[in-house]
């Protein structure tokens, strides 16, 4: 995460190491520091950090493959009713995530390879319709269908365990120390998060990486040099779609209760917002990007309707559509100040000792 | 033309090109001997850069025949024709803007594993654009309209061509450049590689190369060595777009 210590201003360039310490501490931290203000925060996070891994997988879509999805959402729902089916009362099946994960990852992929062969020739704008007809389409569906329990969803879903211990119920350490729930999730949360940097990050500098980048400055030239632009697009959408299908698997076991609400329209904007607001095609801009832009409007909300109720004597505004005007706020001012997002990507795709002439560079 | 006796190494036989209901190539077919340099000449919508797109791949044909070293490849994607030895220089260059110069030039080597050569390939190309090894770590982006066109083709030398399909590689820049970067094209040849050369600059393609091709309105209508063609009537009326078919 040398990414995200380099960027914290003055300290980032003159004290490396003091920076570093500091993203760890915090990253470690968090939850325990939030916790000490209310568990809600600590909600906060691990919500936070699914739209994280959301982010990270829509960027390998928009960012890295320069494909512009504006349904990803509907991998994070495949991924929740994977879980629902396969993990709840609903239909009595209770297999573990060890199991159910991966599976949710492969149907999500699969949904990928589904919405990328019709938009194999489709571009900007038209892919961008296709793909948001796509993820209306899901969510319509989870919505409509007897088997998904239609717009009420289905609840109880298991949470995650491991050796028939069950997050849900926290970590009795001693007798009066017990770690919160919320908290075991943020930790849990976070590897799975990790993990995806470190096959995120791989996958960014291989030869698929690569093929990528080529297909998202020029088509044309990337088939000319050799590369098989079909496939390399597919995987571009089974890749991102297996992140969404994992992060939603999460979901589901976080919240316990899955319904087609959570998978809107809004939310595929929301994290394609935390794309572009970090910085495309940049890991460590992306994660600043879902963290800042999961956390503000929680802030928000706490700071707004007391304000509203000291100032007015009453809620003018409500805080979801404070949400809305504040992510729509966050892009005018990035357009304006930070047109490459908070954090760009770096033009090369190579490690920069890849490159014989590194210290040309500047 | 001392290779005509060989047996050709592109070959195109009758071929049809449709965008929807219309045609834009009405069969046609050429031939390419090793070692050649052959352009293809011709006023804006004759069809040039769609019969150059076929030949690499990236355009599907409607009918006729491709074929590649005696084999056809009617049906192959360009992906594997890349792999065969056919490279593709696109109009209006197609650089990957984002990336540095060195990482165009590496991408060109894309469908090759062995890393030596590549290296060697990559010193060579630096030697014969010194220009570009002076931008290595540049974003090709920033680069002029005539170092990018040197770029475009550096990287697709890296992939070892054995023809190479240029498409308009003096568009839009100035006559000094372009005359740089037809020396470039001659020192290819000179190293045995096949191109084929599409040009609006009809006066100056035809000097350089072997033999030429006229293409007008979809068909090929004129063919003959560089000088004959430079000295047809016929073809200096089509090169300054004198005839009633072009759009």
């Amino acid at each position: 995460m040398n990414e995200l210590a380099e960027a914290i201003p003055y300290l980032g360039r003159h004290h490396p190491k003091a920076a570093r310490a500091l993203v760890l501490g915090l990253i470690l931290l968090a939850p325990v520091l939030a916790a000490s203000v209310g568990n809600t925060w600590v909600r906060v996070l691990d919500a936070a950090l699914l739209y994280v891994m959301l982010a990270l997988g829509l960027n390998l879509v928009v960012g890295f493959a320069g494909l512009l999805d504006l349904g990803y959402i509907a991998f994070y729902a495949v991924g929740a009713y994977t879980w629902a089916f396969l993990a709840s009362p609903h239909i009595g099946v209770h297999l573990p995530f060890w199991a159910v994960l991966p599976l949710g990852a492969a149907f999500a992929a699969l949904a990928g390879v589904l919405l990328g062969f019709p938009v194999l020739r489709l571009r900007g704008d038209y892919l961008a319709i296709v793909t948001l007809g796509f993820g209306e389409i899901v969510r319509i569906f989870m919505g409509n269908l007897s088997v998904t329990n239609g717009p009420q969803g289905i609840n109880m879903l298991d949470s995650l365990s491991l050796f028939g211990w069950e997050i849900s119920r926290g970590l009795q350490v001693t007798e009066n120390f017990k770690i919160n729930a919320l908290v075991l999730f943020y930790y849990a949360f976070l590897l799975f998060v990790v993990g995806s940097v470190v096959v995120i990050r791989r996958l960014q500098f291989s030869r698929i990486g690569r093929g990528w980048a080529a297909i998202r400055d020029d088509e044309l030239a990337a088939k000319a040099i050799g590369i098989n632009t079909r496939n390399m697009k597919l995987l571009a959408f089974a890749m991102g779609a297996t992140f969404g299908g994992v992060s939603g698997g999460l979901f589901g076991s976080f919240q316990g209760f899955v319904s087609p609400e959570s998978f809107t329209l809004l939310e595929s904007i929301a994290v394609l917002t935390m794309v572009v607001f970090g910085g495309m095609g940049n890991l460590g801009g992306v994660i600043v990007g879902a963290i800042a832009l999961s956390l503000l409007p929680e802030v928000l909300r706490h700071i707004a309707l007391p304000l509203q109720q000291a100032l007015f004597g009453k809620v003018l505004l409500d805080p979801e559509v404070l949400r809305m005007l504040l992510l729509s706020l966050a892009m005018i001012f990035m357009m304006l100040l930070r047109p490459a997002g908070l954090l760009p990507a770096n033009a090369r795709y190579a490690r920069a000792e890849y490159l014989h002439d590194k210290q040309e560079a500047a | 033309m001392p290779t005509e006796q060989s047996a050709p190494i592109l070959e195109l036989q009758d071929v049809r090109i449709r965008y929807g209901q219309i045609e834009a190539v009405k069969g046609i077919s050429l031939q390419l001997h090793r070692g050649e340099l052959v352009c293809l000449i011709g006023a804006n919508g004759a069809g040039k850069t769609s019969t150059l797109n076929a030949i690499a791949g990236t355009l599907p044909i409607a009918s006729g025949e491709l074929r590649y070293q005696g084999q056809s490849i009617t049906t192959q994607p360009a992906h594997l024709r890349v792999r065969q030895g056919v490279a593709l220089v696109p109009e209006g260059r197609g650089i990957f803007t984002r990336l540095t110069v060195e990482e165009n030039l590496r991408m060109g080597a894309y469908t090759r594993h062995e890393k030596q050569a590549v290296e060697a390939d990559l010193e060579r190309v630096y030697s014969m654009l010194p220009r570009v090894k002076e931008r290595l770590a540049q974003v090709a982006g920033t680069l002029s309209g005539g170092e990018q066109q040197m770029v475009a083709i550096g990287r697709a030398l890296l992939s070892r061509p054995k023809l190479l399909l240029l498409d308009e590689p003096s568009m839009g820049l100035a006559p000094l450049i372009v005359e740089k970067i037809f020396e470039v094209v001659q020192t290819v040849v000179k190293e045995g590689v096949t191109i084929l050369l599409v040009e609006q600059n009809a006066n100056l393609a035809l000097e350089f190369a072997q033999r030429g091709y006229v293409m007008d309105g979809g068909l090929i209508t004129i063919t003959g060595s560089g000088d004959e063609l430079l000295r047809d009537p016929r073809v200096r009326s089509a090169y300054l777009g004198e005839t009633e078919e072009t759009p």
